[in-house]
C-alpha cells in the first residue's frame, strides 16, 4: 500500500521534531536525578556550571519514581547524582544498590555523622525540622511540651495535620518508633489520632491557616512552610502566619524532629570527579547560606550561620537519632499509622 | 486506512496483503499492551505480608471510597453532560450557541487545579467563609458550611471538569439521530421530556457510555485532587503502598486488581447491548429545536451559564488574579520554552493517538478475531491507570531492552549504545499512546458505530471500493469525531503530570509539571500563571475545532 502523502508527512515532522526537542547529554556534564524541585535547586546548579564551566542536566520527580528508572536503567543509567528531599528514599536507594561510596575527608568532616550515610553512599545537604505552631491568643507555650504529650485529653479536638501519606509526618512516627519502640508510639498514635480537629487534608500551609483561622489551635508542620509564609509577600498569608507562635517539641529529652534532604553519586556514574565536586559545592558556605535564606531551611553545617527568620525562633536542640532509622521505620510507620486510622 | 478496504471488501484485495494488514495491527496493539501486561504480570509475583495488612486496616476504605466517588461523579458527568448535550443540540433558547461552545471550556482545565483554587475559595481560612465570620461575628463551630475537602468535594470537582466527555459525545449522538424518530415520537404524542428519556436517551447508550466510562476511567486514575483533598481513594492505596511500604510489586498488584475491575465493567457493558444496534439512518431532513420561552428559557440559560461559572469562569478567574499579582515570580526566560514544549508535545501525542485510534477502530469494526479485540481492550485500559504506573510499566521494559541492546553490541561489536529509548520524548510519546488512547478510541468508535453497515452495503453496490467508502463515505461523517478525538487527547496531554514528569529527558520541562512543581510545594499563587496557560492553551484547539464541530452539525441539524 502507498501511504498518504499526508500521513508521510505527519510522521516525518514528528520524527523530526523527537530528535530535535530531545535534549542530548554529552560525556563530561553532570546528570542529576532529583527529587529536589527545579525551583529550589536549579538555581544552584546554574551558579556551579557557572563557577566551573560544567554544565550540569536536570530531571526532577518524585523520590521512589526516580529511583525505580535508577534501577532499571542500572549501570547505563546516564544519571551521576540522585538528589532526595528526605533521609527515607536515600536509605532505600543505598537499599537498592544503586548508590556508590564517596570516600571524601572533606565531606565527610562537614556533616555530622548521624545526618550521613555510614557507608559513605548519601550525605545531608539540609536540615528541616518538623515542629508544633500553635494559636498565639489561645495557646500558652507553657501548655507545650513535646510531641508525645500532643497525645493528652487537653488536645481533644484541636490539632491540625495533614495526611499520614506525608513523608514528614512518616518520618516523625519512624523516629518515635526507633526512639520508643512500636508499642508505645501505636498507644501514643491511638490517642494523638482522636484529638484531630479535622479529618487530615491540604498541606502544612494550610494547617497553619487553620490554626490562624480557630479551627484547631495547634499544628504539626515543616518549620520551613512557616517561615516562607512569615517572608510572603501575600499580606494574607503573612498574616495568618503573624497570628501563629513556633515551639520546638522535645527540648527536654531528645530533641525536635528532623529531617534532611541529600545527595549520593549513583553506581552508574560515569563522571565520578564531577559529581564529587558538584556534591562540595552544594556543602560550600554560599550554597549552605542559600538553603536558610531561600527555603528557611537550616545548613548541614554547624558553622553556618542560619537565615534571620530561623535565628528569630532562637536555637534548639535537634534529635540526634540517625537518620537513616527514618528510612528503616517507614513501613513500619505507616503500618502503624493505617491501624490507629490518621487518613 | 485502507485497513477497511482489505476487509469489508474482499474482492480484489490478495489474501497476503490481508495477513500483513493483521499481522501488523496485531503488532500495534501488543507493543501498546506492553505496559499493561508489564503491571498485570505482577499478579503472578508472590504476595508480601503487607496485603494481610492492608485487608485488616485500609483496604475497604480504599475501595469503597472509590466506588463512591465513581457512583458520584457518574451520576454528575451524566446529569451535567446529558443536560448540556440536550438543551443545546434540540432545545432554542438566549445564549445557546455561546454556551454550546462555552461547555467544552471545563475541559482545559486540570482537576487538581480546579481542586486548588476552590479550596483557596472556599475552605475555612478562606476569603469566603472568614467574610462570613467577620461579618456575623461567629466562630468555629458556630455555622455549616460544607468542607470542601471531603468526599463530596472531590465528586464536585472531578464532575465538573469531567462532564464535557459525555457533553461532546451524546451532543453528536443527538444531533446526528435520526429526525424522522424523534419526530415520529413527537406526533405520537409524546411529550418533549417523554421524548427524551423514552427514545433519544436510549438512543444515545453508546455515546453515553462512552463519555461517562472516559469520565469514569480519569475518576479511577486520579491522584492529585483525593491527595489534596484527603480522600483515601484506591489509587492513594496505590502510592502509599508504594512510596510508603516501599513495595512496588505489592502496589502493581493492586493496581492489576484496579484494571481487572475496569475490564469487567467494560466487558459487561459491551456484552449488556450486544444485541443492540445503535445506527443511524438518514439524519438530513433539519431538525426544529424546541423553541424555550418564558421561565423555561431563562431556566435553561441560567442553569447552563452556572454550569460554566463553577466549572470554568470562576476557577481561571481566581487563577487569573493569583496570577496578576505574582506573575513577576513566574515569568522567567524559560517560560517560553515552557509554553513551546507543552504545546508541541501535545499536538504531537495527539496526531499519532489518533491515526492509531483510527487504526483500531477499523480493526474492531471489522474484525473477528476474538484475540485482536481483546487486544485492543487491553490497550484501552491505559487510560484508567495512573500516570505514574503506567510509566513504571514502560520504564521496565524500555530499560531491559536498552540493556540487552547494549550488552549485545557490546559483545559482537564492541560498542555500547547506552539506552536508546529510556529517557526520550519518543518514549514519552509513547506512554501518552498508552494512556490516552482510549480517549480517542472511544470516541471515534462512537462515530463509527453510528454508520450503519447497510451504508457501506448500499455504496458497495454501487460499485464503490473499499477505500473510496472510507474517504467519501465515512470521513465526511466521522470528521466531527476525528477532530473530536483529536481536541481530546490534545487537551490530555495539555494537563498531563505524572507520565511526563518521570519519562522526560534531561533539562526537558512543561507547563504542567511547572505547575505541579510549585502547587506541590504549597505555592498556589506562584503556581497561578503556568496553570493559566494550560487553560489558554487548551482553549485554542478548542475555539479552533469546535468552530469547524459546530459548522459541521449545523449543517446536519
Amino acid at each position: 500500500m502507498k501511504p498518504h502523502a499526508s500521513v508521510t508527512h505527519v510522521w516525518l515532522a514528528t520524527f523530526i521534531a523527537l530528535t530535535w526537542v530531545t535534549p542530548f547529554t554529552q560525556a563530561g556534564e553532570v546528570n542529576v536525578y532529583s527529587a529536589r524541585q527545579e525551583s529550589l535547586i536549579k538555581p544552584l546548579l546554574d551558579r556551579y556550571t557557572e563557577e566551573t564551566g560544567t554544565e550540569v542536566n536536570l530531571v526532577t520527580g518524585k523520590g521512589d519514581a526516580l529511583l525505580t528508572r535508577l534501577q532499571n536503567e542500572g549501570l547505563n543509567s546516564p544519571a551521576d547524582v540522585l538528589i532526595t528531599v528526605d533521609a527515607g528514599r536515600l536509605y532505600r536507594a543505598q537499599q537498592a544498590g544503586v548508590l556508590r561510596s564517596i570516600d571524601t575527608k572533606e565531606i565527610k568532616e562537614n556533616i555530622p555523622s548521624h545526618l550521613r550515610s555510614s557507608e559513605d553512599q548519601w550525605f545531608g545537604l539540609s536540615v528541616r525540622a518538623r515542629v508544633i505552631v500553635y494559636a498565639k491568643d489561645r495557646v500558652n507555650a507553657d501548655q507545650l511540651s513535646t510531641y508525645e504529650a500532643l497525645a493528652d485529653a487537653q488536645w481533644k479536638g484541636k490539632i491540625c495535620v495533614r495526611s499520614s501519606s506525608n513523608i514528614y509526618n512518616q518520618s516523625l512516627v519512624a523516629g518515635m518508633i526507633a526512639t520508643q519502640g512500636i508499642e508505645k508510639t501505636e498507644a501514643w498514635l491511638n490517642s494523638f489520632v482522636t484529638n484531630f480537629a479535622r479529618p487530615p487534608a491540604g498541606g502544612d500551609r494550610d494547617q497553619i491557616k487553620a490554626v490562624a483561622a480557630g479551627q484547631c489551635d495547634v499544628a504539626v508542620v515543616n518549620s520551613y512552610y512557616l517561615g516562607r509564609m512569615l517572608a510572603s509577600s501575600d499580606t494574607q498569608q503573612k498574616a495568618a502566619a503573624n497570628k501563629v507562635s513556633l515551639f520546638w517539641p522535645n527540648q527536654t529529652n531528645r530533641g525536635t524532629h528532623i529531617n534532611i534532604s541529600g545527595i549520593g553519586v549513583t553506581r552508574s556514574a560515569k563522571n565520578i570527579d564531577a559529581a564529587t565536586q558538584l556534591m562540595s559545592f552544594l556543602l560550600s558556605d554560599q550554597s549552605q547560606q542559600w538553603y536558610g535564606e531561600k527555603n528557611n531551611e537550616f545548613p548541614i553545617r554547624e558553622s553556618i550561620p542560619a537565615s534571620d527568620i530561623l535565628t528569630s525562633w532562637g536555637p534548639f536542640i535537634a534529635d540526634k537519632l540517625n537518620v537513616t532509622e527514618l528510612g528503616r521505620n517507614n513501613a513500619e510507620a505507616i503500618k502503624a499509622m493505617d491501624r490507629a486510622g490518621w487518613k | 486506512m485502507e485497513i477497511s478496504a482489505s476487509s469489508t471488501n474482499n474482492r480484489g484485495v490478495s489474501w497476503t496483503s490481508r495477513l500483513g494488514w493483521q499481522a501488523l495491527l496485531f503488532g500495534a496493539t501488543v507493543v501498546l499492551a506492553v505496559p499493561i501486561l508489564v503491571i498485570l504480570s505482577n499478579l503472578a509475583q508472590p504476595y508480601s505480608p503487607s496485603w494481610q495488612h492492608l485487608f485488616d486496616t485500609v483496604l475497604q476504605d480504599y475501595v469503597l471510597n472509590s466506588l463512591a466517588l465513581m457512583i458520584g461523579v457518574g451520576i454528575g458527568t451524566l446529569i451535567l453532560g446529558v443536560g448540556a448535550a440536550w438543551v443545546t443540540a434540540m432545545c432554542d433558547f438566549p445564549g445557546r450557541k455561546f454556551l454550546s461552545w462555552a461547555f467544552l471550556l471545563p475541559l482545559s482545565m486540570p482537576a487538581y487545579i480546579i481542586a486548588y483554587t476552590y479550596t483557596g475559595i472556599l475552605d475555612f481560612s478562606g476569603p469566603l467563609q472568614t467574610s462570613l465570620r467577620n461579618i456575623f461575628g461567629w466562630q468555629f463551630g458556630d455555622y455549616y458550611f460544607p468542607e470542601i475537602r471531603s468526599l463530596g468535594g472531590a465528586i464536585c470537582m472531578l464532575s465538573l471538569v469531567l462532564y464535557p466527555y459525555v457533553y461532546m459525545l451524546v451532543r453528536v449522538a443527538f444531533l446526528e439521530q435520526s429526525t424522522a424518530v424523534l419526530e415520529a415520537s413527537r406526533t405520537l404524542g409524546r411529550k418533549p421530556l417523554a421524548t427524551f428519556f423514552m427514545v433519544a436517551l436510549p438512543l444515545a447508550r453508546p455515546a453515553i457510555v462512552a463519555g461517562v466510562s472516559l469520565a469514569l476511567m480519569e475518576t479511577l486514575a486520579d491522584y492529585g485532587t483525593v491527595a489534596y483533598f484527603g480522600v483515601s481513594a484506591f489509587t492513594t492505596g496505590i502510592f502509599r503502598t508504594w512510596y510508603g511500604l516501599g513495595e512496588l510489586t505489592t502496589a502493581a498488584q493492586l493496581c492489576a486488581f484496579l484494571m481487572i475491575f475496569v475490564l469487567t465493567l467494560m466487558v459487561a457493558e459491551r456484552w449488556s447491548r450486544q444485541r443492540l444496534r445503535f445506527h443511524k439512518n438518514s439524519a438530513q431532513k433539519k431538525l426544529v429545536r424546541i423553541k424555550l420561552r418564558g421561565w423555561r428559557a431563562s431556566l435553561a440559560t441560567v442553569l447552563s451559564l452556572t454550569v460554566v461559572l463553577c466549572g470554568f469562569a470562576i476557577p481561571a478567574f481566581q487563577l487569573l488574579v493569583w496570577s496578576l499579582n505574582h506573575w513577576q515570580q513566574s515569568i522567567d526566560n524559560g517560560f517560553l520554552t515552557l509554553l513551546f514544549n507543552s504545546f508541541s508535545l501535545a499536538a504531537m501525542a495527539s496526531i499519532c493517538c489518533l491515526v492509531l485510534a483510527v487504526f483500531f477502530a477499523y480493526a474492531r469494526r471489522i474484525s473477528s478475531s476474538g484475540l485482536q479485540i481483546g487486544a485492543i481492550n487491553i490497550a484501552g485500559l491505559g487510560y484508567a491507570v495512573p500516570g505514574t504506573v503506567i510509566a513504571v510499566g514502560i520504564i521496565i521494559p524500555a530499560a531491559w531492552l536498552d540493556n540487552h541492546i547494549d550488552a549485545f553490541s557490546r559483545a559482537w561489536f564492541d560498542y555500547p549504545t547506552g539506552l536508546i529509548l529510556s529517557g526520550t520524548l519518543g518514549a514519552l510519546v509513547f506512554a501518552y499512546l498508552v494512556r490516552f488512547l482510549s480517549v480517542a478510541l472511544n470516541t471515534v468508535d462512537a462515530g463509527l458505530n453510528s454508520i450503519k453497515s447497510n451504508i457501506d452495503e448500499s455504496a458497495r453496490s454501487l460499485g464503490a471500493s473499499g477505500s473510496v467508502i472510507v474517504r467519501r463515505v465515512h470521513l465526511p461523517i466521522l470528521k466531527t469525531s476525528l477532530l473530536t478525538a483529536l481536541l481530546l487527547v490534545f487537551v490530555e496531554v495539555l494537563k498531563e503530570l505524572p507520565t511526563t514528569l518521570i519519562l522526560r529527558p534531561f533539562n526537558f520541562n512543561t507547563l504542567a509539571v511547572r505547575t505541579y512543581e510549585l502547587a506541590s510545594d504549597e505555592r498556589l499563587m506562584d503556581a497561578a500563571l503556568p496553570a493559566l496557560s494550560i487553560v489558554i492553551i487548551g482553549l485554542l484547539p478548542i475555539m479552533i475545532i469546535t468552530k469547524s464541530i459546530l459548522n459541521e452539525r449545523s449543517n446536519h441539524a
